[in-house]
């Protein structure tokens, strides 16, 4: 019975101390030195008697920074990653919710971090932690008194009102999460992973925790790979990587320049997608390209621990028809609500998706409100408390029984595989001085975020500030400066007009 | 060579294309500006590029970029 994240690592440390654990290129770690290093910060963590608080990693995405996440789980606290390609004023957010007593950077870090206000909380590097002396039995006394429900990490989404809202997750979904996919996905010790997503995000738990399940290797790619098919194709083959689960967007990068008639993944069996749409002629060209490699469709919010459906691409799917979301992993159900939030939504009829299981994390870090609008008791039971999540995503079963993603209920889009709350992106336009008032639509074949503002303000500025407060996924690709805003009848932004006008190319 | 700016200016404005050398290297370009990009490029000039061309070396500056144009003009 496993009841704590680390016992994946405490395990096979005993039986493959010298395999090479993550890798970015540069640097190799064996799951032995990932186990020392994580137990050398969970000493330096009880010795600075921090224990179940958030502690902030603030590094290079490496593979020091993963034994950082596993060094605050064993010292009995939970990470909380932040990134430099996130907007100063977000990291600002995240570190006001949190209130963390520490953060642990690195030398490319350190700087930066000195800039932001950490409420009280001290830095300390990540190399320093290193000379820390194990003290075994402190580690060990804490890896005995944790209980599943301890939260292990904190990561941070979109939320509508221009504040981020930080997922925490606790050992007992990830350890179910882990369990599910891996029989999904197939996985063993000899995948070798290629990492895509940033370590900020929940998506890593695909690649970092069945590594030390299994003893398997991830590769963490460098991004700039991403936008040269050629080169990124290379790289699978040079480093043997069979198994991949990206954003769909990386994985058309890779097959709309024909990329395949140059050069083919050999090693590649496994490839997993997910957060959008996978455009059915792209998706033809990579199974032609890997006829014999399994395709299996993701679908899951970050509140829910990582992904929790699965579609495995059995046949060609029809163009025109999307890539169904499948059914539920094991030990979990999707409900699907009609519109009164009561009634489950009958065949072929649109329901509010809504979670139950084990997988549900433990809620929104310091955020009671928004915690209880999405985390609430199941409709269905009057009987004991039981807690569904509402997805906010609207789904239908197909003929065949598949669920389909239709449309997001509110206001949130999914871009380049990241959630983004347009009205987030107002909120921010709408904070710079000479801008009067901004509206957000999303031009969803192009992919791009598009801006309308009124102000005295030029657009080039309004770009360069909108950077200074959002990560790149979030920032407008086309930004239009306007006379007057149209309203509806009831006074709110007539964002139908500005769609309308936008592709009647006004 | 104006053209290309101008496409380039569209992606992300506060670039300094006739400067910056390090465009892929450095990711100020992610994947989805190259998409753009090339499908920009392919409308503008009537080239097409495919996968073999899209190389770092290639993209890392406008002049790159306009150097292969139009080799793939020529032939």
């Amino acid at each position: 019975m496993y009841n704590n994240v680390l016992k994946y690592l405490n395990n096979i440390v005993t039986k493959k101390p010298d395999k090479v654990a993550f890798s970015d290129g540069e640097t190799d770690l064996t799951f032995r030195q990932i186990y020392d290093s994580s137990r050398k910060i969970g000493t330096y963590l009880d010795q600075q008697k921090i224990y179940k608080k958030p502690v902030v990693v603030f590094m290079k995405k490496s593979p020091e920074e993963v034994a950082a996440f596993f060094g605050v789980v064993t010292g009995g606290c939970f990470y909380v990653p932040i990134d430099e390609e996130m907007p100063v004023t977000r990291v600002q957010l995240i570190l006001d919710n949190v209130c963390s007593p520490l953060v642990i950077c690195d030398e490319d870090t350190l700087e930066l971090t000195s800039r932001f206000d950490l409420k009280g909380g001290k830095t300390v590097l990540y190399s320093d932690l290193q000379k820390v002396d194990v003290d075994d039995a402190a580690v060990t006394a804490i890896y005995e008194k944790a209980i599943d429900t301890d939260p292990i990490y904190i990561v941070f989404t979109s939320g509508s009102t221009g504040i981020p809202k930080g997922v925490c997750a606790c050992h007992r979904s990830v350890i179910d999460y882990i369990e599910q996919l891996s029989e999904i996905l197939n996985l063993g010790e000899d995948t070798v992973f290629g990492n895509q997503s940033p370590l900020y995000f929940d998506a890593c738990l695909k690649e970092l925790y069945p590594t030390l399940k299994f003893g398997a290797t991830t590769y963490l790619i460098p991004k700039s790979k991403f936008s040269m098919p050629t080169t990124l194709v290379e790289y699978l083959n040079e480093h043997k990587i069979n198994t991949i689960c990206w954003v769909v967007s990386a994985l058309t990068m890779v097959s709309a320049f024909d990329t395949f008639s140059t050069v083919k993944p050999e090693y590649l069996h496994t490839v997993a997608f997910g957060s959008e749409v996978f455009p059915v002629t792209q998706f033809l060209r990579w199974r032609e390209a890997l006829p014999n490699a399994s395709f299996t469709n993701l679908y899951g919010p970050t509140e829910g621990t990582g992904m929790c459906c699965f579609f495995r691409m059995e046949k060609d799917p029809k163009e025109g028809e999307p890539i169904p979301i499948g059914r539920p992993f094991p030990n979990r159900e999707i409900l699907l609500f009609k519109e009164d939030g009561k009634t489950l939504a009958g065949e072929g009829e649109e329901g509010e998706i809504c979670i139950r299981g084990t997988n549900l994390t433990l809620g929104y870090y310091n955020d009671p409100e928004r915690t209880a609008q999405a985390f609430v008791q199941n409709p269905l039971n009057t009987a004991y408390p039981e807690l569904i999540y509402k997805t906010g995503d609207i789904g239908k079963y197909n003929a065949e029984g598949q669920l389909v993603f239709v449309s997001r209920k509110d206001y949130q889009i999914k871009h380049m595989g990241h959630r983004v709350e347009l009205g987030e992106i107002e909120v921010g336009a709408d904070r710079i001085s000479g801008v009067r008032m901004s509206a957000c639509i999303y031009d969803s074949e192009k992919k791009k975020i598009v801006l309308y503002y009124i102000g005295d303000l030029e657009k080039e500025e309004v770009s360069k500030e909108l950077k200074t407060m959002f990560p790149r996924y979030m920032i407008p690709g086309r930004i239009f400066k306007i006379d007057a805003m149209p309203f509806t009848a009831n006074g709110k932004i007539d964002r139908k007009t500005l769609k309308a006008n936008y592709e009647a190319g006004k | 060579m104006d053209e290309l700016l101008e496409i380039l200016k569209g992606i992300h404005d506060d670039v300094d294309y006739e400067t910056e050398e390090h465009l892929i290297d450095e990711a100020i370009l992610d994947s989805l500006d190259i998409v753009d990009l090339i499908t920009q490029i392919g409308d503008t000039f009537g080239v097409t590029i495919t996968a073999k061309d899209i190389l770092p070396e290639n993209f890392n500056s406008a002049k790159a970029m306009y150097a292969l144009i139009s080799r793939l003009e020529e032939e």
